[in-house]
Formats: structure tokens, C-alpha cells, sequence
């Protein structure tokens, strides 16, 4: 048996949608399953959370600073910074790219869903998400994953596709940042 | 007595709430997630979401008096005034957000202000009768503590 730390606390979420609803909504479903929340209300803030300050191509990071977030559940379109952005960013970063992040949209585009699974989502969830997507990160939240060493368990979702609720082929609907290039539009609208 | 009556009327009132369209299945959500350490969560995510729709309407008004109309920006409130609807489950709200939205892509303007006058008259019908809904828990909490 490995050495495998007893962690006391809970385990920590970082919640980021920039609808104080939603964020509410969020948070209550986050804390049903004991989980510790951390809300905030942008990217940006989500990064200055987390230890990475937002620069454009600021990578470097005091490797002092550990971040105890063990997942990341963030909202796709926020202004500013969007949802997809952000877990580039997280990806990008050495030091937390293995936390899982999940991508939460009110808009089902199959598209838009694709390309966050692309860039390493573990989960994307429709609005308004409920208790029953919540039960799905337990996997990314058991004791098991705290450690930093993660072999096998933070690569690719292979089984996580059945989890995209109501995925379909249908026309987009409202938003028009959706087209064939691989990168998220910024989105400037005040969403 | 009195209590049977405030819990008879209490869930005549939510029925109809769900019976006549005004919630969906996102509201029962709701309720599930209140509890003894949450006791008030339905009342307090109904109250952000109308002062946070209040707000957003007063925007949409003024989108629309400006010329030409900003249809992105039209679109974009209601996108966000759709997606607080839809998560404390204000169905025909949110239906009429829909219709604003095809009006924006539409870039029909006179629809657009048709179709906004629809989610105001929907958003405050349902203002009213939430706050009629949460009045009579109110009573009812408050009896059952006395009998």
C-alpha cells in the first residue's frame, strides 16, 4: 500500500459563472456532496485564484504557491475572459493542467461541446446543471485523485461522452461565436 | 385547522404554478436542494433572480430606444435573462426570451419590442404569484410553529 496522505479537508471546488444565479445554483448543488466552494464571477479571478496571474503570456508561476483546488466547474460564456479560455489557460499551466476542469454551457453546441472536450474538459454539463451532473464529478473529486502524481486518471475521458447530456445536431441557438476554426471567439458581449 | 387549510392551499398553489406553464421540473430542483441547513434557498435564488431580471430589463429598455438597434447586444441580454429563467425554471418566461431571440436574428426590431413587452408581462405575472406562493409557506411556517 502506497503512502497515501489522510486528507481532513474537504475537497475543494473552484466555481466560476459570472450569473450571480447560477453561481448560487452552483454552489448549493456543490455543498450537497460536502464539497468546500470557492465562487467567483470571472476567469480572471478564477486564474488570480489559482496562483496564475492574468497576463497574456505570463507562464511562469512560483512554484511555493499550491493551489488545493481539486476541480474546476466553470461557465462557457462569460465576458471577458470565456470558459473555454480559461481552461486553456489551466491547461496550459504546469503546475494545473492535471485539475480537472468541467465546462458548463446553456447553449447545446455540439461544436463548442467538441471543441472543450478537445482541449481537455472532463465534463461538459447543460444548464441548469443539476444534482444528478454533480454525482458525475465524483470520480475527478474521490481521495484517490488528490495525489499529484497522477498516473491514469487524468488523461483523456474515453467514457465520458455519454455523459454530454442531449448532444445533438441541431442548429446552434442564440450564440453566434460558433464556426469552423478551433479557438473560442472572445467574447465581448457583456454575457 | 387552520394549518390543513394553509397546506391545502399552499399545494394548490404550486400545482397550479406547474399546471399552467409559469415553472418546469427546474423549480422541483430547486426545492430539493432546500433543507434544514438551507431552509430559505428557494426564496433567496427567487429573489436574486428578479432583482438581477430588474436589472436586465431596465437594460433591454434602453437597448431599444437607441437607434439602430444593437441587435448583438439585444441578443446577448437575453441570453443572460434566459439562462437565470431557465435555472430557477421560469418557463414561460423563458419562452418568451426564446421569441425575443428569434426576433434579434431576425433582426426584426418591431418584433424584437413585441416580444419584449411579452417576457416583461410574463416576468411580472410570475413575480406576482411566487410572491403570493411564498406567502402563503410563510403562513404556513409560521402556524405550524404555534400548533
Amino acid at each position: 500500500m502506497g503512502v497515501i496522505a489522510i486528507q481532513e479537508t474537504p475537497l475543494h471546488v473552484l466555481a466560476v459563472d459570472d450569473s450571480n444565479i447560477d453561481r448560487k445554483l452552483i454552489e448549493r448543488l456543490l455543498k450537497t456532496y460536502s464539497y468546500h466552494v470557492t465562487a467567483v464571477d470571472s476567469g480572471s479571478k478564477a486564474l488570480e485564484f489559482l496562483g496564475l496571474q492574468d497576463v497574456e503570456n505570463f507562464q511562469s508561476f512560483s512554484s511555493n504557491q499550491e493551489t488545493d483546488v481539486n476541480l474546476i466547474i466553470t461557465d462557457y460564456c462569460m465576458p471577458g475572459m470565456t470558459g473555454f479560455e480559461l481552461l486553456r489557460k489551466i491547461k496550459e499551466s504546469k503546475s494545473l493542467k492535471d485539475i480537472p476542469v468541467v465546462i458548463m454551457s446553456s447553449d447545446n453546441i455540439p461544436a463548442r461541446i467538441s471543441r472543450c472536450l478537445e482541449e481537455g474538459a472532463q465534463e461538459f454539463f447543460l444548464k441548469p446543471v443539476r444534482l444528478s451532473d454533480v454525482d458525475k464529478l465524483r470520480p475527478y473529486l474521490s481521495k484517490n485523485e488528490r495525489k499529484t502524481t497522477n498516473d491514469d486518471d487524468d488523461d483523456d475521458n474515453d467514457d465520458g461522452d455519454d455523459d454530454v447530456e442531449g448532444w445533438s445536431d441541431e442548429d446552434e441557438q442564440g450564440r453566434s461565436d460558433e464556426d469552423e476554426r478551433g479557438q473560442a471567439v472572445s467574447m465581448d458581449q457583456s454575457s | 385547522m387552520e394549518l390543513n387549510h394553509i397546506m391545502r392551499q399552499s399545494k394548490f398553489t404550486r400545482n397550479s404554478l406547474f399546471e399552467q406553464g409559469y415553472l418546469d421540473e427546474q423549480f422541483t430542483q430547486l426545492e430539493d436542494l432546500q433543507d434544514d441547513a438551507n431552509p430559505n434557498f428557494v426564496k433567496e435564488i427567487v429573489t436574486l433572480f428578479f432583482s438581477d431580471s430588474t436589472r436586465l430589463i431596465r437594460n433591454v429598455e434602453t437597448a431599444l430606444e437607441s437607434y439602430p438597434l444593437d441587435f448583438c447586444k439585444l441578443d446577448d441580454y437575453m441570453h443572460q435573462f434566459m439562462g437565470s429563467s431557465s435555472s430557477i425554471g421560469a418557463k414561460k418566461v423563458k419562452e418568451e426570451c426564446t421569441q425575443f431571440q428569434e426576433c434579434c436574428k431576425a433582426r426584426n426590431g418591431q418584433g424584437c419590442i413585441r416580444a419584449f413587452q411579452r417576457v416583461k408581462q410574463e416576468h411580472a405575472t410570475l413575480k406576482r404569484k411566487l410572491e403570493t406562493y411564498f406567502q402563503i409557506l410563510k403562513q404556513g411556517a409560521k402556524t405550524s410553529k404555534v400548533e
